[in-house]
């Protein structure tokens, strides 16, 4: 059914379409619609699942690592402060291979206080193990939260899934978004059976000590289920639009990419503007494309050679940055080029921190600088 | 002969207009905070520590220092700057989110050190930055962004009461709750702060001042039935009065 939605209840409705056993979560602006939405349906009967508020996100975050272990589907929700509070537990989660789902609304850190979007919280965890999905539009954040769940209860996956959708932008811009039906997403979706669970019959023990004999090792398996994820993320990604008709999530999303001399590397809702300031560049004559990362971890290196070949400069636009250094996505994209052997330049641009409008001006601007000097982390839009 | 008394804005007051709701109890708790910290001659001598919550922009009312701090951990942060400046007169001013839920590991340990620190806790049952969501001072029964079908205890526990909780605490000098539910109110929390204040700047220890506040439109009430509800719903729950004095009659020294 469509409906003329916000992108948090776009999440929301699909989470409960999900039905998770146990939902909790912290309020933080500006995830707080997804969380009231939830505690609604389940104050209404419309959703059995129980919701329950906690003291903190990094209770949150610890309330649904024990639900997940007690083998429920689980979901929570956070945004900035709240996620990085979470990080020692994010952490966990993904070392005990539970297969969480959680939305991070994206929003500046502190200090000092910023309230608006970009894209610095997720990407401090990019490193905690879990899979990060970036959406673009409200459809998306609620197709979305249907293969992360697919994808993180997965058996050769069991990695928990983050799916990131910019603050305000995504979680507070009203869309027309097509929600599917319950017998839909059943088809879609298995029920959850967790392979290994607290269970006293067959007793089994989560997250033990793992000295230097093996914690390597496990390590090493983490990391080899975030690889295998890029197997199966594009084909879970097929199977929804062969059942749903509609493209959503993957690897990359290429756009007019074939023939282009120029291309912008981003993640998220930007690449809204980006497609626009494209279309117009095109029709001016300037052969312009995008490359839209729709999993940042894990990074899909081969997929983004492969579409950047032939692609003369490469702008990577960051919504955050590894401060010293670069933006994070600039890193990675870099890597993946000289491994890939491409002879491109990539210039790396900061854009947008805080809550920055990010126009198809400043697109432009992006892409006239792309001809010009060398850079790796250059601010657009920086007052003097 | 009847006296006139001139309204005027204290100096410890940026002349700035606050953010605050019609009818909320932010705007007179900060101002009572700023008039004592100039009647007790201590501008340039005072830090306050500001919270995560709807008082989080209060450096742009106070006239004094204020630094911030992560959602909760002003009393930590606080302790930090009053053992660098034992001179100094150092409060936190909380929300019952900030340090009634994710802060409350901080305030229970700063009181449990006896930290010579002053709080200033608003409890207004939600989370009000955030829009009102179930905070862990919620009322039975009240409706909430998420407790639409009213705080139930089996699911949502029950209403924290914070000045009983720290009582038993040894470090804990001086505690005691207030409504703010009338004028005459203002003045005896005005009376609880500076005897909050004294306490620190004679050396004494930890003490906190609770004080029952108004949230109209988190609370979907007018600012008029939101005092009432102060008084006839919140009072019984977090009984107001003193609920630990272990002060005693020292003089301020050098105030
Ligand atoms: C780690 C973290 N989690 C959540 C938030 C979002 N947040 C900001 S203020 C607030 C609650 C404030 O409520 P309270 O302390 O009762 O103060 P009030 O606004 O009612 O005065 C929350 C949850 C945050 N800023 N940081």
């Amino acid at each position: 059914m469509k409906d003329f939605i916000e992108g948090s209840d776009a999440v929301a409705r699909a989470v409960a379409l999900c039905r998770p056993g146990v939902i909790s979560a912290y309020p933080i602006t500006p995830q707080t619609h997804i969380v009231e939405f939830l505690a609604s349906m389940v104050a209404d009967g419309k959703l059995k699942s129980q919701f329950i508020n906690v003291e903190s996100e990094h209770s949150a975050a610890s309330l649904v690592l024990g639900a997940s272990a007690a083998g429920e589907r689980v979901f929570s929700a956070s945004s900035s402060q709240g996620l990085i509070l979470m990080s020692e537990v994010l952490f966990n989660i993904a070392g005990m291979r539970m297969p969480v789902v959680l939305a991070c609304v994206n929003r500046a850190l502190s200090a000092p206080i910023n309230i608006w979007n970009d894209q610095q919280d997720s990407m401090a965890v990019r490193d905690s193990g879990w899979i990060q999905l970036y959406a673009e539009t409200g459809q998306e954040c609620g197709d979305l939260i249907f293969q992360a769940y697919r994808l993180a209860e997965s058996p050769e996956v069991r990695v928990p899934v983050m799916v990131c959708l910019d603050g305000y932008l995504l979680s507070h811009g009203l869309e027309v978004v097509d929600v599917p039906e319950a017998a839909e997403v059943d088809k879609f979706l298995p029920p959850y059976r967790p392979t290994e669970k607290l269970d006293p019959a067959v007793p089994m023990t989560f997250g033990p000590l793992a000295g230097p004999d093996y914690y390597l090792e496990i390590r090493h398996d983490l990391h080899a289920a975030m690889r295998g994820a890029l197997k199966l993320i594009p084909s879970i990604a097929a199977d929804f639009s062969r059942q749903f008709g509609r493209n959503s999530g993957g690897l990359v999303e290429a756009y007019r990419l074939e023939d282009a001399e120029l291309a912008i590397v981003a993640a998220g809702s930007v690449c809204g503007t980006i497609k626009e300031a494209i279309d117009a560049l095109r029709q001016e004559g300037v052969k312009a494309g995008l490359l839209r990362l729709v999993t940042y971890r894990p990074f899909p290196e081969e997929a983004v050679s492969a579409a950047l070949a032939g692609v003369g400069r490469v702008a990577v636009l960051d919504k955050a940055i590894s401060l010293g250094a670069t933006g994070p996505i600039y890193a990675d994209l870099a890597t993946a080029l000289v491994r890939g052997k491409h002879q491109a330049r990539v210039n790396g641009y900061i854009a947008g921190l805080g809550g920055r409008d990010i126009t198809i001006e400043t697109i432009r601007e992006i892409f006239t600088r792309l001809s010009g000097e060398e850079v790796s982390a250059g601010f657009v839009g920086l007052k003097g | 002969m009847s006296q006139t008394y001139l309204f005027k804005r204290t100096e410890g007051l940026q002349d700035a207009p606050t953010s605050f709701c019609p009818g909320c109890g932010h705007g007179i708790l900060l101002r009572l905070v700023a008039e004592l910290v100039w009647e007790l001659g201590l501008r340039g001598r005072t830090v306050g520590v500001a919270p995560v919550g709807c008082a989080v922009t209060a450096y742009d009312y106070w006239n004094f220092d204020v630094t911030e701090a992560a959602h909760g951990r002003a009393p930590a942060v606080a302790t930090g700057i009053k053992r660098v400046h034992p001179d100094r007169l150092v409060f936190t001013y909380q929300g019952d989110g900030d340090l009634a839920a994710i802060g409350t590991a901080e305030i229970v340990h700063a009181a449990n050190r006896g930290e010579n620190l002053t709080t200033v806790f608003v409890n207004n049952a939600v989370y009000g930055m955030t829009r009102g969501q179930m905070a862990p001072t919620t009322m039975l029964g009240q409706k909430t962004t998420t407790t639409a079908a009213g705080r139930d205890p089996r699911q949502h526990g029950y209403p924290l009461r914070v000045c009983e909780m720290l009582a038993g605490l040894d470090g804990v000098v001086y505690l005691e709750r207030l409504a703010l539910s009338d004028p005459a109110s203002v003045r005896r929390i005005k009376a609880a702060i500076r005897k909050g204040f004294e306490c620190q700047l004679s050396g004494q220890g930890f003490s906190l001042i609770e004080v029952l506040s108004p949230c109209p439109v988190n609370w979907n009430l007018s600012p008029v039935d939101s005092l009432t509800y102060v008084r006839e719903v919140m009072s019984p729950v977090f009984p107001p009065g003193v609920i630990k004095d272990r002060t005693c009659q020292k003089p301020a020294p050098g105030v």
